[in-house]
């Protein structure tokens, strides 16, 4: 573990600033329409592309007859894949650069793998023109047959057999040998990411040098990925995300949109603009895969674990690699002496898949977790004392301790808060004050945490502010306002005072808005770079002429609340502003550079934990299942902002509650379109189905992680959702839902015991 | 979306007359209303209609909601769908039509869409909306994408080998079990058309949905009294708690004398190609006791002649459910 960067830390009962619930310092911006999104941004001579898209997802282009939309009032070009000019193939990932999904860059050639592949793309000056135009595009196809199956286990592989990962024991022979067993299959569906901001790309193109406005949640990759894309040097590119109107996961690599709109503005010397339409985000930005899982769980009578068997496989695209990791959870959640867990992937016609909230972890708990309450049933055992029963010591995968696990003290404190010492297990037992049925489940969860590379600079101004620099991203859970607190806490300067600038590649290489990593990352950096600031205005004070501190050495000063003093008489004071005022300075500044735990070696096994406990209602004869009550219990670390931290972790619970019962990518079988690219039939939830959400943090710092002992929770919260969705739906019916989402078809079955897969 | 003319009409003969030329008034037609355009906007954008003008006839005085001296409800057709749910009137005289309409939407639509404009709400269907795939109702003669794809929202009622599109309203369901009456002014001067004559079952049609010619403008929709003592209500089951179509619905009125169905009205929506009324089953509650067991009884006859497709044969017991609670709940408020 790297403890560089911080040789002294403040202390956390010293701050006025860390774990105190604190206002998105940009909240004003978006509240009030002045932040600048992506799309927003409007140049002279500014002309709007928009992609003609394939209407089949296998097979090659036969001819593009675009004289019409040539002719169409407006338009100033349609290219096709044969005059877009050169785009390349990034070269393989290389540690944490060159991250792109799908590699075959826009209209490479005449294959078309996908619906919704981008076959041409014509440039006009409105919008409007653009688009019609673009669908005034005629494109013949060669069609070859396509492979949509929505089976995946049990189906021809990408690879020669399935990928052998984390395993320990003798997994097979302890199943066979387990007192109880369970296996099952447990489906989820693809899903896709649909934050309302849409992806977009505004490239501004001027000698050589792409400036470009993107819709990332990894401005630094982005920026490398499409310098390798356009084949021109990195100080070419500059990419800018000022404000993001969320990604979940969808905006993290480079999409081809952004190529496409950079080859336009290179070709024509112009600044495009490219939003993508919400039909084109079901297509080629990315979804969650469709995943198939299978679960074998082994037992002794008394619930002891002796077995845990994990084989799923996900699809992924035609050319692509995309593997979604839903075993990463399995192999640590708990003690158990034989595990083995199995992953392949098969090809289908769609477009490739990419991280959503929690990838793998989410799906692959929605798996595990169900098992495990169908264990209980087979148990005849109560979910809860079930896992505590088989709360590991250690991360019996790797052999580490956890560097902060109480994902059994989350158990206890969720079903106290929940109630679930009334739980009658029966199914069906339980009623509410309506009497209604009512159903209770719960579920555990886990996510990694970590830290990656991040880069950070903090200047100390002569007008008594302080301005923090990062090239990452806010991706609307509350970034500007951790670095403004960070700053805050390190200099004592107030938070208003703080300005804090990111989403700009110029700026110091920062961390992605990704894996809930950012606020681990950035708080080492972003403190070692106040804390060099600090140092330079402290030599600043002792040097500077008339300095009331001559003669005097580093380390008889200090830096309290934005005044340096004597530490032996602090009323030998000068502030900020008069020390660099009288030093003739505008500013100090201080840069810092923090290691990453990723790939690097660490002493322990970084996780955040939770519980989730779940109640439905059931109405049988209206068929009418809601989510009623959810208590929330996460072991996350430190939160530095408690109110954005909740915020984060409800969002999430509400996603896991649509990945439970409404979410679901639905691909035409004969075409291989995404049926449902809408969002009026793309079903979420709404505000309606969103019921009271009760979060408690425990809040123990991992200090093994930074000196504030923060993990991150942008994903933790929808993990285990679904299980205890499905858990609870099974109390309720009797009806157990291993194919997601729960929909009203599965519960109309009178009977109980029955199974949905 | 096509380039297209704007106009506006400056009264209902300006509006007739700028119309009667098109050669339809249905799918295709060259000559389109427009009202909220909560709708038509829509399908505009997606090529799924592509009129090459609009009549704006926001001007015309058709925004009326009173009660006449014979104690019709009439209601003009820029009536907004919040301003109809809302009527202090309408709420007391139609419980139903209110939570119909409140039930679908959002604020902001309900706010724009009008009540004329809802009566010719089009159809959901994913392969209607889609022009790049076969649709009989957008393109005569092109095929019926849906009735071997994605189904699972579409019609079990109503239904032809052509098309099996579900009207999505829920405005329409409560209209058509109120028994209401369109008012309309065409080439040949004003008529009236009862409700259940208004829509057309696709058949080998499906781009015909109703009676209206090039020209026909809605002016109004008046509705009958409800006999006194008369309850009614509407049940809509859906996937999500709000801001979903249908998955089924039900509009009842019923009036319970001495401890017998006197009176009732049953339409339900969601599951048929138009707002589906059911006299089968009014007549084989009349007269019955009102009792689950009967209205369970009269809910397996107006599901009698349904015929599900491959995704949703779970609408025919959900609309089953629907129906027969929409009724217990009606009797129960009596």
């Amino acid at each position: 573990m790297a403890q560089e960067t911080q040789t002294n830390p403040k202390p956390m009962f010293e701050s006025k600033v860390i774990g105190v619930s604190t206002p998105r310092i940009d909240g004003p911006f978006k509240t009030t329409g002045t932040a600048k999104y992506t799309s927003d941004h409007n140049f002279p001579d500014l002309v709007y592309a928009w992609p003609v898209t394939a209407t089949i997802s296998s097979g090659s282009v036969t001819g593009v007859d675009t004289s019409q939309a040539r002719k169409m009032p407006g338009v100033v070009a349609v290219y096709t894949h044969e005059d877009i000019g050169p785009l390349y193939r990034t070269p393989p990932a290389a540690g944490f650069s060159m991250i792109q999904d799908e590699r075959r860059p826009p209209l490479e050639d005449a294959e078309v793998r996908y619906y919704g592949q981008y076959v041409g793309v014509a440039v006009a000056k409105t919008v409007e023109q653009a688009r019609a135009a673009a669908e005034a595009v005629r494109v013949s196809y060669k069609q070859t047959p396509l492979n949509i199956n929505g089976t995946l286990l049990g189906t021809p592989l990408s690879t020669p057999s399935m990928r052998r990962g984390s395993h320990r024991g003798d997994a097979a022979a302890s199943f066979e040998a387990s007192a109880v067993q369970h296996d099952a299959v447990y489906k989820t569906p693809s899903a896709t990411h649909n934050p309302i901001e849409l992806h977009a790309t505004v490239a501004v193109y001027d000698d050589g040098r792409f400036t470009l406005y993107e819709t990332s949640q990894a401005i630094v990759n982005h920026r490398d990925t499409l310098a390798a894309v356009l084949g021109v040097s990195p100080e070419n590119v500059q990419v800018i995300t000022r404000f993001l109107g969320s990604g979940f996961g969808g905006k993290l690599w480079p999409w081809p949109h952004s190529a496409l709109a950079a080859a336009c503005a290179r070709n024509l010397n112009q600044p495009v603009k490219l939003v993508v339409s919400r039909s084109m985000m079901f297509q080629s930005v990315g979804h969650r895969p469709a995943i198939d899982q299978q679960v074998k769980l082994g037992a002794e009578t008394n619930g002891k674990l002796t077995t845990i068997v994990h084989n799923y496989v996900n699809h992924t695209s035609m050319a692509d690699d995309y593997s979604e990791g839903c075993g990463e959870a399995t192999a640590l959640l708990y003690s158990c002496p034989n595990v083995d867990i199995t992953s392949g992937m098969a090809r289908r016609n769609v477009g490739t898949p990419t991280s959503m909230r929690g990838p793998g972890a989410v799906p692959g708990l929605y798996a595990v977790e169900s098992a495990m309450d169908e264990l209980a049933v087979k148990l005849e055992m109560d979910p809860v004392a079930l896992r505590l029963l088989n709360e590991p010591e250690k991360d019996e995968s790797s052999g580490k301790p956890f560097s902060s696990r109480h994902l059994a003290e989350c158990l206890k404190v969720g079903a106290e808060k929940f109630g679930w010492s009334q739980r009658n297990p029966a199914v069906g037992s339980m009623k509410n004050a309506e009497g209604m049925t009512v159903g209770w489940g719960v579920a555990a969860c886990s996510w990694g945490a970590m830290r990656i590379e991040a880069k950070a600079m903090v200047e100390l101004l002569v007008d008594g502010t302080a301005r923090v620099t990062c090239a990452t991203q806010d991706i609307g859970g509350g970034t500007y306002t951790t670095f403004a607190q960070l700053v805050s806490h390190e200099t004592g300067i107030p938070l208003q005072k703080v300005a804090v600038v990111l989403g700009d590649t110029r700026l110091p290489d920062g961390p992605i808005s990704g894996g809930s990593w950012t606020t681990a990352t950035i708080t080492p950096a972003v403190l070692s770079a106040a804390q060099n600031a600090v140092k330079a205005l402290v030599q600043v004070a002792l040097r500077a002429q008339h300095s009331p501190f001559a003669g005097k050495s580093e380390d008889d000063l200090e830096l309290v609340e934005g005044v340096v003093r004597l530490k032996a008489d602090t009323s030998v004071a000068l502030s900020q502003e008069e020390v660099l005022r009288l030093a003739n300075i505008k500013a100090v500044s201080g840069n810092a550079e923090s290691r990453g735990t990723l790939g690097a070696h660490n002493d322990y096994s970084f996780h955040s934990f939770g519980a989730q406990f779940v109640e439905v209602t059931w109405q049988p004869e209206i068929a009418r299942l809601r989510v009623s009550r959810v208590v929330t219990v996460i072991d996350a670390g430190r939160m530095l902002n408690p109110r954005t931290a909740q915020n984060q972790i409800e969002g999430a619970v509400v996603m896991g509650i649509g990945m439970a019962m409404f979410e679901s990518t639905e691909y035409d079988e004969r075409t291989g379109a995404p049926i449902n690219a809408s969002l009026a039939d793309y079903v979420m939830p709404v505000n309606a189905d969103c019921p009271k959400i009760d979060v408690t943090f425990l809040d123990y710092p991992d200090y093994h992680l930074n000196a504030l002992g923060a993990r991150g929770v942008g994903e933790i919260g929808m993990a285990g959702v679904a299980a205890a969705v499905t858990g609870a739906v099974y109390h309720a019916t009797g009806v157990r839902v291993r194919s997601l989402p729960v929909r009203i078809e599965d519960l109309l079955v009178p009977a109980h015991g029955h199974e949905v897969a | 979306m096509q380039p297209f003319e704007w106009s506006t009409a400056t009264s209902i003969s300006d509006a007739v007359k700028s119309q009667a030329g098109a050669a339809t008034a249905q799918q295709g037609a060259s000559v389109r209303y427009i009202a909220g355009g909560t709708n038509l906007v829509d399908y505009m954008k997606l090529n799924a209609e592509t009129p090459r003008k609009l009549v704006d006839i926001n001007g015309l005085e058709l925004n009326g909601i009173e009660r006449l001296p014979d104690g019709t409800m009439r209601i003009g057709a820029l009536a907004r769908n919040s301003a109809v749910a809302h009527d202090e009137s309408v709420r007391a005289a139609y419980p139903v039509l209110s939570q119909a309409i409140l039930s679908g939407a959002s604020t902001q639509l309900r706010n724009m869409a009008t009540t004329a404009g809802n009566l010719l709400q089009k159809t959901r269907c994913v392969y209607y909306r889609d022009p790049s795939t076969a649709c009989n109702k957008r393109e005569p003669g092109s095929g019926c994408s849906a009735i071997e794809g994605h189904n699972r929202m579409l019609a079990i009622l109503g239904t032809s080998a052509h098309c099996i599109a579900t009207n999505p309203s829920d405005q329409n369901v409560a209209l058509m079990a109120l028994e209401a009456t369109v008012h309309v002014t065409g080439v040949k001067g004003p008529r009236s058309v009862p409700i259940s004559a208004f829509y057309l079952l696709p058949g080998s049609t499906p781009q015909q949905e109703t009676v209206l010619v090039p020209g026909d403008l809605v002016t109004h929709i008046t509705i009958p009294a409800l006999p006194e003592g008369a309850r009614s209500g509407y049940l809509k089951l859906r996937d999500r708690a709000s801001y979903e179509f249908a998955l089924s619905s039900a509009a009842v009125v019923l009036k319970v004398e001495n401890g017998r169905v006197a009176f009732v009205r049953i339409a339900l929506g969601g599951v048929g190609t138009i707002p589906w009324r059911t006299p089968e089953a009014e007549e084989a509650l009349r007269g019955k006791a009102p009792t689950a067991e009967h209205f369970r009884a009269a809910a397996e006859v107006a599901l009698r002649a349904a015929k599900p497709q491959s995704q949703n044969a779970f609408k025919v017991e959900l609309a089953k459910r629907c129906l027969t609670h929409a009724l217990m709940q009606a009797s129960q408020q009596a």
